[in-house]
């Protein structure tokens, strides 16, 4: 027996939320995999910590998300649920950086600090959103994204300026993530219309800060950024990497094993 | 409904939250903590309870309408509704004077002020030694009350503390963060 998907619709606001939502649960999903396997106590707590915050996160934006699209012509307004646990790949909207498996701990740290940077950033400027819901919800996840941004570049600079090993996986790290970075700021019609309505920023017009304030950690930490090719990842279009299958199929095994069972 | 019924009606209801305890710190009442944001009538005399969440993944959020709910049931005040209001975003500064003395007694460091439009410096990460002079928004030991002590974990028991320990009286201790 498996539930049926969802189909969240193509209105432009609603894809809009949908990626911040989709942003904050793919990455805690990832998090949530340390649970019991950090390399220390602290971490682990820490790890599930930062994951906690992203899941509060990511259930007010797909709630916003359910709302917004029942205004605009949904047949129903689908809650955090169904948005989480019943969509088909296709309709997930998270950038394809967030799915990478965790990889080791220099990975998750510096993903860490890539997102959250960019989430500070993104956050700030949602404050100002025309849609009250979004700004309050950006106003309260901002304090937390700084304190996830200052853990994640702690952690940075400590690797990076480590051992000899250490410094190597950081760098590793950074070869491996760094050509999924330009998928954050890539500009298209979907930001266009939130830019458009005053919902929120295109992510392009994060990208300067972005780079500046990575490149000042990666600076701290004595590792190097390699060049960007020309391929873009197409997460936040829906079509994703070989990985997120997986991640789903272990995500919303439960919900579709037991039809809206609850703890 | 007259004025003297409408005070009344929610000076009980004041009444009845006062006690309630935070589920994860249950040395603190929910109004220590500052997340009970107002108690009100509407145009229909029915109650409402507005609460402003901590943090956006705290676990306690439901537990603690719940809670709410319960102590305003047991003091005879249905029917009533509790309700989450998001803006102004919850912050430490909302803690009462009361509930930092009670998290210091408690052994948990309160937190200290929330920099008008700052919220949490982001800083690099600083080598910590017995030597180094305490930065300023360093917590002070909630035992031996000395300002020299380092941070050993980011995150403690839940999201809203860090771990710390004191270079004077070496004990161990928890941090509420500003937030």
């Amino acid at each position: 027996m498996s539930t049926p998907s969802i189909q969240p619709g193509r209105d432009p606001a609603v894809q809009y939320l949908l990626r911040l939502g989709d942003f904050c649960l793919i990455h805690a999903q990832r998090l949530g995999e340390w649970c019991g396997h950090a390399p220390i106590l602290e971490e682990d707590i820490a790890l599930t910590n930062l994951a906690l915050d992203l899941i509060g996160q990511a259930r007010a934006l797909l709630t916003r998300a359910g709302q917004v699209g029942h205004e605009r012509g949904a047949p129903a307004a689908f809650d955090e649920d169904q948005l989480a646990f019943l969509r088909e790949e296709r309709d997930y909207l998270n950038p394809t950086l967030v799915e990478l498996p965790r990889g080791d701990f220099a990975f998750t740290v510096l993903r860490n600090a890539a997102v959250a940077t960019w989430m500070r950033l993104m956050w700030t400027r949602l404050q100002a959103s025309r849609d009250a819901e979004l700004a309050a919800i950006a106003a309260k996840a901002l304090k937390e994204s700084r304190y996830h941004e200052q853990h994640a570049a702690d952690w940075v600079v400590r690797l990076g300026d480590g051992t000899p090993e250490s410094h190597r996986r950081l760098q590793d790290a950074l070869d491996r993530l760094w050509r999924y970075t330009p998928e954050l700021f890539e500009a298209d019609a979907v930001d266009e219309a939130a830019a458009a309505s005053g919902l929120g920023p295109r992510w392009a017009d994060l990208r300067e800060d972005w780079h500046a304030a990575m490149q000042a950690l990666l600076d701290e930490a004595g590792v190097r950024a390699p060049a960007t090719g020309s391929h873009v990842t197409t997460g936040r279009r829906g079509v994703h990497s070989e990985h997120m299958g997986r991640l789903l199929a272990e995500m919303q095994h439960l919900q579709r094993a037991y039809p809206g069972g609850a703890w | 409904m007259c004025g003297a019924q409408v005070l009344g009606r929610i000076e009980a209801a004041w009444q009845a939250i006062d006690p309630v305890p935070d589920p994860e710190i249950p040395v603190l009442t929910l109004r220590d903590l500052g997340i009970v944001r107002e108690v009100r009538l509407d145009a229909e005399g029915a109650l409402e309870v507005v609460l402003t969440p901590t943090y956006s993944g705290c676990p306690a959020t439901e537990v603690i309408s719940a809670s709410v709910a319960e102590a305003l049931e047991a003091a005879g005040l249905a029917p009533f509704a509790v309700t989450l209001r998001r803006a102004p975003a919850w912050t430490t500064d909302w803690i009462s004077e009361q509930g930092r003395q009670r998290l210091r007694e408690y052994g948990i460091a309160p937190p200290g002020p929330v920099a008008a439009g700052e919220g949490v410096p982001v800083r690099l990460h600083r080598r910590t030694s017995a030597s180094a002079p305490a930065a300023s928004a360093d917590p002070s030991c909630p035992r031996c009350d000395s300002p020299r002590t380092e941070r050993l974990s980011a995150f403690g028991s839940t999201a809203c503390k860090s771990l710390w320990r004191c270079l004077a009286c070496r004990e161990p201790f928890e941090h509420f963060k500003p937030i």
